[in-house]
């Protein structure tokens, strides 16, 4: 889950890179970039509870 | 450039350094406070030699060789080039670029040395001082230079202008390179030591350990706010050529920023709990520091109060979150304080910050990028580096070393020994 989280980081910041790269238009890439932050606040996300669930297991 | 003010500016920012060290002491444990401020000199001193021999290498400078690549019609400078052991910088002041470039060389190191003591807050009470000194090295020597070259050394982030016409990324204040970028590794730290012993109950509820001596963690708000300032001033002349009169702005608002985000947390702590926290008020004081600093030379007197009020009240609360709903058990509130407002202030930025040129909407979207760069690229970088040392050198104490304490277990004498030590309160033997 980790892992996957990390990726899913990652995945954020490259879209948020290939709308800079591949579009033209403030606003088509601010709304890139904000689909790019919502991935990214899905992997930290992800990353957090993958921590809780260690913790709670170690319990 | 204005060499004496650049220079006095520099030599004020080891405050900074002093102050947080005082902060993560204070609110840290008795029985542990020799260590945290061993580990805060550890972690200056492993930063500052891997910083001058490997890391500022990579940070560079502008007009220093970099490694870059052409894709998507865009340049991508993504990592400095110059001679490692700081062979490429001269102290002989023969030429103007060699002086710039030693100027830069002796902020980074006291700025990477800031960097490293963020995350010892996070791992107080639990966090070996072997490890902080390998994650020392790590931050100074990859993490830090990877994004100092992106935003001051003229790397992708510097040149968003240049290269997809929209405004460079800003970071007048060292918010995202010091600031960030160490909250970021004490959220990786806390997620890999884990919380302390006692912290949190078998069904989940957090147990409250307060600070030891929160005079110290106040006096040391005072000597952060004199390194802030001269942190600040001397980014916006180094890297923004800021002048004398944006200076006197940069002391203003940092002060400003300060005060409207102890005042914050103070205020809100009082409704909450009917008397001020003084804990979570130097917290207040730390944040309206860090949010303000993204922006110091660019913004007005009232927008720095601003900036600062809502950073005051975005850490109170997020301590809390952090403490109670995400069971990150962080005692000096690095993540919320660094990280958070960190992020707040570089957003603050691109709404409040007087350009010259380009859209507000465009700042706005530049510093989103910026932002992402240290989510989405610079914590798994942080995270990945951290777990690695992790398994070279286990980072959290054994349940042993939790009772005893750190200053008993890893430097084998206490820091106050004339105290009575008394039956611990919150750890069952």
């Amino acid at each position: 889950m980790k892992l996957g989280a990390c990726l899913l980081l990652l995945f954020g910041f490259f879209l948020v890179l290939a709308a800079l790269v591949m579009l033209t238009s403030l606003a088509q890439r601010s709304a890139f970039v904000g689909a790019g932050f919502g991935v990214e606040v899905l992997g930290l996300s992800l990353l957090t509870h993958a921590y809780r669930t260690m913790r709670r297991e170690q319990r | 450039m204005n060499l004496e003010l650049s220079l006095f500016s520099i030599l004020l920012v080891p405050f900074a350094a002093a102050g947080l060290a005082l902060i993560h002491q204070g609110l840290g444990r008795s029985r542990s406070a020799a260590h945290a401020m061993l580990a805060s000199l550890c972690a200056l001193a492993v930063s500052a030699i891997v910083f001058v021999l490997f890391g500022s290498a990579w940070a560079g400078s502008v007009g220093a060789a970099t490694h870059s690549f052409t894709a998507g019609g865009a340049h991508w400078d993504w990592l400095g080039a110059a001679p490692f052991f700081a062979r490429g910088v001269s102290f002989d002041g023969a030429d103007a670029a060699g002086l710039s470039r030693s100027l830069v060389l002796c902020l980074e190191l006291f700025a990477v040395g800031l960097a490293a003591i963020i995350p010892l807050s996070a791992g107080t009470d639990r966090w070996r001082l072997g490890p902080i000194c390998l994650s020392s090295a790590l931050l100074a020597g990859v993490t830090f230079p990877v994004f100092a070259h992106w935003v001051w050394g003229a790397g992708w982030l510097a040149q968003l202008g240049a290269n997809f016409g929209i405004p460079n990324f800003t970071d007048a204040g060292g918010t995202g390179a010091v600031q960030v970028v160490g909250g970021l590794t004490a959220l990786s730290v806390a997620w890999i030591a884990g919380p302390r012993r006692g912290k949190y109950s078998d069904d989940g509820m957090p147990a409250a350990i307060p600070g030891h001596n929160i005079v110290l963690v106040l006096f040391g708000c005072l000597l952060a706010l004199v390194g802030w300032i001269g942190l600040d001033a001397a980014v916006s002349i180094l890297f923004y050529g800021a002048g004398p009169q944006q200076v006197v702005g940069v002391a203003i608002n940092a002060m400003l920023a300060a005060s409207a985000g102890c005042l914050a947390a103070l205020a809100i702590t009082r409704s909450r709990y009917h008397k001020p926290d003084a804990s979570l008020s130097a917290n207040g004081w730390i944040a309206g520091l860090v949010a303000g600093s993204a922006a110091c030379a660019m913004i007005s007197p009232v927008a720095a109060i601003v900036i600062g009020l809502v950073a005051g009240v975005l850490v109170t609360y997020m301590i809390e979150v952090f403490e109670l709903r995400l069971r990150v058990d962080d005692p000096g509130g690095a993540v919320s304080v660094h990280a958070l407002a960190g992020i707040w202030g570089l957003i603050a930025l691109g709404i409040f910050g007087h350009f010259s040129q380009g859209t507000r909407g465009g700042h706005l979207l530049a510093q989103l990028v910026g932002i992402s760069a240290l989510l989405g690229f610079m914590l798994p970088l942080i995270h990945a580096g951290n777990l690695l040392l992790n398994r070279l050198s286990t980072y959290r104490v054994d349940d042993d070393g939790h009772w005893q304490g750190m200053d008993i277990r890893e430097l084998g004498a206490g820091a106050y020994p004339e105290f009575v030590i008394h039956a611990d309160e919150f750890v069952p033997r």
